[in-house]
């Protein structure tokens, strides 16, 4: 464990080097997050009774959304891990004595996280004296605060494994490129990245919240505006839980079985 | 160099298709990777298509504008995407190019520095992107309700023209950045893949500031939300028609860029 924690470290403090390159990404959200705010207000002004969520639980969402993209979009994937599989330079790593399903969720996790310590604080800075109901609200109490934490923590780890069955999944593709778009498109869909599930009609909409991408953002964005709670909020992190288990399970039988095909090339 | 070799030497149209015949060669190396890419590339304009269903389902118009209507604006602007993509995404990878020191190469040929760039990668996806978004625009352009006039196929022609030309602009302003720095250049990615996915709403959705820059700084206004007025016959000025051309001129200044990096190049790399 200790040793997958040092990993995590490492790459973390590697992470938080790239200053310049977070400042653009910091304007690039926020940029996205004031057009997306105004597509929203043009719909709410078209019929503010259609509207299944509150405009200001809306705009919270869509910022805390863009303050820590880097926890939850699938697409963001690691090109230099692809590249090892491609060329065999994991032939390296599986000389160590390491798990490398664990090596590689640690890594994950650590540039993940760096990304969105980088980015996070100015956005949500100046999304809070952003004029009502357009800037990030408050929480509706620090129980929920809390529930909203452990939940964007679970949401954090459940997007890592479902990454990682797709670098799993590149030892017997070799090639990324099909499995990244596939798999980023779709997610993307089902994990209310663009529209939140909410906007969904009905019966779509309660089948979207039962599938593993639901545990991603979708959860924890609606848990902190006070969109998702009580009773619907517990089961939905229950939901989260399960989610991570299975992810996570498939992902180390992925690997198990990857690493024995493992072909590598290159000399 | 001039005279009896030139005519020996491949056009340079023929030299693009050349390149791009390399890469789909080599992407056809890895088949279940390919087979994949072509079911996400269906899948991703699935998505987008059904979102906006959903919203209108949901919402029933927006600032005025119908379902059809936006269908339309949608497909119009995701054709003109698609297309710019097509020739000029090559830039996309450039500031590796620069990075690596790789560009020397290209300079020290004898061909048109920008041709070679944009040979230089190819992506099975903008295939599948460009029929999904041919797909697309005929089911848009069928739905609208517009009553297609010559005036207004014209009209449609020139936007994609321009729009075209607006998104290769600002795929060459990109590379022509990396001469100057290599970091922070995700910024673009606002003016590119973000008007491919605000752009298919109608601009003024956005409100009227928004409707101003897209006006007078980066002209999208030109080839989305100014013609579309005169589709849906909300505006009968003839002017209107042409408006989708004088986005091509966003090439100029993006063009002086790209010279300006390229007498700036230093090396770097080994």
């Amino acid at each position: 464990m200790k040793k997958y924690f040092s990993f995590f470290r490492l790459r973390f403090v590697m992470g938080l080097q790239y200053r310049a390159a977070a400042w653009a990404g910091v304007v690039t959200q926020f940029v996205w997050g004031v057009m997306e705010i105004l597509m929203f207000r043009a719909f709410y002004e078209a019929d503010p009774q259609a509207f299944p969520m509150s405009m200001e639980a809306t705009a919270s969402y869509i910022w805390m959304q863009q303050a820590f993209l880097a926890f939850f979009m699938v697409w963001f994937m690691e090109n230099e891990i692809f590249d090892a599989i491609r060329s065999g330079n994991v032939a390296y790593e599986l000389c160590r004595p390491i798990r490398i399903y664990h090596m590689w969720f640690a890594r994950s996790l650590a540039n993940r996280t760096s990304r969105a310590v980088l980015r996070c604080f100015p956005i949500l800075g100046i999304a809070v004296f952003l004029p009502r109901p357009y800037g990030l609200c408050a929480p509706p109490g620090w129980r929920v605060f809390l529930l909203y934490l452990v939940s964007m923590a679970l949401g954090l780890l459940v997007v890592a494994a479902f990454c990682m069955l797709i670098y799993g999944l590149t030892f017997f593709t070799v090639s990324p490129d099909g499995l990244r778009i596939l798999f980023s498109s779709a997610v993307d869909f089902f994990a209310g990245a663009v529209i939140p599930i909410p906007f969904f009609p009905g019966k779509l909409r309660a089948l979207m919240e039962l599938l593993p991408f639901a545990a991603m953002q979708n959860v924890p964005l609606r848990v902190y505006s006070g969109d998702l709670a009580g009773e619907a909020a517990a089961r939905a992190i229950g939901l989260q839980v399960f989610w991570l288990a299975v992810l996570a399970a498939a992902g180390e039988w992925l690997f198990w079985l990857g690493e024995r095909k493992a072909l590598i090339q290159g000399g | 160099m001039r005279g009896k070799r030139d005519s020996e030497r491949m056009p340079g149209i023929r030299l693009y298709f050349h390149y791009i015949g390399i890469h789909l060669r080599s992407i056809m190396q890895y088949k279940a990777s390919f087979l994949m890419t072509a079911v996400g590339q269906f899948l991703v304009s699935f998505c987008v298509f059904w979102e906006l269903y959903f919203m209108f389902r949901r919402f029933h118009e927006v600032k005025g504008f119908t379902y059809s209507q936006v269908l339309l604006c949608f497909s119009v602007m995701l054709l003109e995407f698609s297309l710019a993509e097509m020739f000029a995404r090559g830039f996309d990878s450039f500031s590796g190019m620069v990075r690596e020191g790789t560009f020397d190469r290209v300079l020290v040929r004898p061909r048109s520095a920008v041709l070679q760039v944009l040979g230089s990668r190819f992506e099975l996806t903008r295939i599948g992107r460009i029929l999904q978004a041919l797909v697309l625009f005929v089911y848009g352009v069928r739905e609208s309700g517009v009553e297609w006039t010559p005036a207004r196929v014209l009209t449609v022609i020139f936007m994609l023209l321009g729009g075209t030309a607006l998104f290769c602009g600002l795929f060459l302003i990109y590379a022509a950045l990396c001469f100057f720095t290599l970091e922070g250049l995700e910024f673009m990615n606002v003016f590119t893949d973000g008007a491919r996915e605000f752009g298919k709403y109608p601009l003024s959705v956005y409100g009227k500031r928004l409707l101003q820059f897209a006006t007078c700084i980066v002209p999208y206004a030109l080839v989305q939300y100014y013609p579309l007025l005169y589709l849906l016959g909300r505006v009968k000025a003839p002017g209107y028609i042409f408006l989708p051309l004088l986005a091509v001129l966003f090439l100029v200044p993006s063009y002086l860029l790209w010279r300006l990096g390229v007498r700036k190049y230093q090396s770097s790399g080994s």
